[in-house]
């Protein structure tokens, strides 16, 4: 019988099957990080239990550290405190760590497969729920809580209960200016931020493969925000050529083996789905999030939409309650929109070829008098990569602040946050109430439309921007 | 893991679709490194106005009739976002253990059930209904997962699906990772088959 990419992974993965029970999976990478962690240790610790597979697990610090320079001293006691946490969790259970001064640290769903530790049809867990990026590589790749953290430290594996599949084709090709971020906030916007929850996803069809590594790790990346558990891409040669040399990537003879093993992954032709959503790609155009739930998007040649656009009363109300909160009007066209901010960064859109994207088009250009811009390479290589090309420069030239790798404004949970009211462009992947920051406003576009806006002041259609 | 055997008490309605963990405990509390004592931040900025302290008369929960309440009941697709076990734990910690919803977010629900939360799914149109009864003051509801009930002091009454062997586990307040080990022999003959270039973070 055919078989899809996840039902081959899923089965590679099995340790153990029980009639009525959750199968149990085997975990080959486990990525940590110093949020959700430290009470995982302290369970290990509580019950006299060792992390079963160091060499499996790999930690870094991204959601706390500040990006300001490294060599300042952090002045946030308890975020200083959870770093801390971690190193000295990582040196009593023997966990390979890079630091906030490692020439390795960044986002974890940067750095995975920036290292060659990400690969395909490997089974992937962080304490993270944007671990389904790593699904670009064909990996299956979820997010999971502190208290399976702890199961995954103790036993390298976790049970997990047999989710349904859902195939999302994009066909055709996608327009001059439109990127995976689009593709994404596309799908999100059709089926709802709960629209794959139960489901792994496939995405497939012609504008996925043309998509590069990076762009491909946006779309699973924000898998997430549709309530997928994981999203998936076949792996091809472009996979390939983006792991082989990488420092843990399989070499000589064992990179012909893998590669081998990796060629068979692929879906079988006629493999069954429970779900199929397709999409046309050269119908999407650069989007760009009105509300507080990704769900909440519309293209950026769209007017706010009215509660009364909504059939749902509880969406009516959700519709209003987003309005009130992002201080919009219906029926405004969304381009009238003017910024305080604009943030370029975070796991979705911190990754060198978003800096070259949105630094194509800050090139000679400077952000609007009086707002704020920063950018937050995703990792250290990334910023260390952008610099030998000298992006920094055109960004600094530009007005924006050139920072120090890690989460940052994604999340606010370092110092770099949104005050009260302050409306920002965000290359990020979550506008919920008080994301970045409490009272901040938050749209969610690509680089390029960051970039764009951010010379502009107020969101702009790159499209037309490009030919000014 | 605490264990959900039946349970009686007020209940709160908080009348809102796709409410996030970042709504449910926003970031700046996930900076402790224990299990405890997040109740205090639950909803924290939808329940105090901007100086933090004071109570948002506006938002649901701080009414007084619904202190002391044990189960929530709310919108679909709760616990959407971040896959932080802060929000059950910030739940349950308040004093929520049971919630009742439409849907759940994969993670979060997961995630209930290792902290003695029962996430119990019932229909939208049944929900809506007992959104509107919560108003009530003193509305009290008995969620049995023994028998798989829901019932309230009003005379509603109904059966909800729930996986058995979640069930089980919460039942028994079963140690999970005490059951995974329990299958160490299985785990060491997976791991001497899978293949030498599966090395994680040891350079070739």
């Amino acid at each position: 019988m055919p078989k899809t990419m996840f039902e081959k992974i899923w089965e590679a993965h099995v340790v153990r099957e029980t009639v009525g029970q959750p199968s149990l999976l085997y975990i080959d990478l486990h990525l940590v990080h110093e949020v959700t962690s430290p009470q995982a240790f302290e369970g290990l610790r509580l019950t006299g239990r060792k992390v079963r597979r160091p060499d499996l697990t790999v930690a870094t610090m991204d959601h706390n550290v500040p990006t300001t320079s490294r060599s300042l001293p952090i002045l946030d006691q308890i975020s200083k405190k959870q770093m801390e946490a971690l190193s000295d969790n990582c040196k009593e259970f023997g966990v390979t760590l890079y630091d906030i001064h490692s020439k390795r640290q960044g986002i974890v769903h940067v750095i995975g497969p920036e290292l060659g530790l990400t690969q395909p049809g490997l089974a992937i867990v962080c304490g993270d729920s944007h671990t389904s990026t790593h699904g670009a590589f064909g990996a299956l790749a979820f997010g999971i809580g502190t208290s399976e953290v702890e199961h995954v430290l103790a036993t390298q594996c976790l049970p997990q209960s047999l989710p349904k599949t859902m195939e999302i084709r994009v066909n055709g090709k996608l327009g001059e200016g439109v990127t995976a971020k689009d593709i994404i906030l596309a799908i999100i916007g059709k089926i709802g931020t709960d629209g794959a929850t139960g489901y792994v996803v496939e995405y497939t069809g012609e504008a996925i493969r043309a998509l590069s590594m990076e762009g491909r790790m946006t779309i699973c990346n924000m898998s997430i925000e549709a309530g997928a558990r994981a999203g998936l891409i076949a792996p091809d040669e472009k996979t390939f050529a983006y792991i082989q040399g990488k420092t843990f990537a399989p070499q000589h003879a064992e990179w012909d083996e893998a590669v081998a093993t990796w060629k068979q992954l692929p879906s079988d032709p006629g493999a069954k789905y429970d779900t199929l959503v397709e999409l046309d790609a050269s119908e999407i155009a650069p989007y760009v999030s009105w509300g507080t739930s990704p769900g909440m998007v519309i293209p950026i040649t769209g007017l706010v939409p009215s509660p009364g656009d909504y059939a749902d009363p509880a969406d009516r109300r959700a519709a209003e309650r987003a309005l009130e909160y992002m201080g919009l009007d219906a029926g405004v066209s969304i381009q009238s929109v003017a910024l305080d901010t604009v943030f370029i960064g975070s796991c979705t859109n911190g990754r060198i070829e978003d800096l070259r994207a949105a630094a194509g088009i800050l090139k000679g250009q400077h952000v609007r008098a009086g707002l704020r811009a920063l950018v937050v390479p995703g990792s250290v290589p990334v910023k260390l990569q952008a610099e030998a090309e000298g992006l920094d420069v055109i960004f600094k030239d530009a007005g924006f602040d050139w920072r120090e790798a890690g989460c940052s404004m994604c999340l606010g949970m370092n110092p770099d946050i949104l005050q009260p009211g302050e409306r920002c462009a965000s290359t990020s992947n979550r506008n919920f109430e008080g994301r970045q920051g409490k009272g901040g406003r938050t749209h969610l576009v690509s680089p390029q439309m960051a970039a764009a806006a951010s010379i502009a002041g107020h969101l702009v259609d790159v499209r037309e921007w490009d030919k000014k | 893991m605490e264990s959900f055997t039946k349970l009686t008490g007020l209940a709160a309605p908080l009348d809102r679709v796709n409410a996030d963990t970042d709504q449910i405990i926003p970031k700046q509390f996930l900076k402790r490194i224990e299990r405890t004592g997040f109740g205090q931040f639950l909803f924290f900025d939808w329940r105090y106005e901007a100086d933090g302290t004071t109570p948002n008369p506006e938002f649901e929960l701080n009414q007084s009739q619904y202190a002391g309440a044990v189960v929530l009941i709310t919108g679909k697709n709760f616990g959407c976002g971040s896959s932080r076990e802060h929000a059950p734990w910030a739940l349950a910690d308040y004093g929520f253990k049971a919630i009742l919803a439409p849907s759940y977010a994969d993670i979060f629900y997961n995630n209930c059930f290792k902290n003695g939360i029962l996430p119990v799914v019932l229909p939208e149109e049944t929900i809506t209904m007992l959104l509107e009864r919560g108003k009530t003051a003193g509305y009290t509801m008995t969620v049995d997962l023994e028998n798989q009930t829901v019932s309230d002091n009003q005379g509603f009454s109904q059966p909800f699906e729930v996986d058995a062997f979640r069930r089980h586990c919460l039942l028994n307040g079963l140690d999970d990772i005490g059951l995974t080990l329990q299958h160490e022999p299985d785990i060491t003959a997976y791991e001497s088959k899978r293949p030498l270039w599966k090395r994680g973070a040891v350079a070739a």
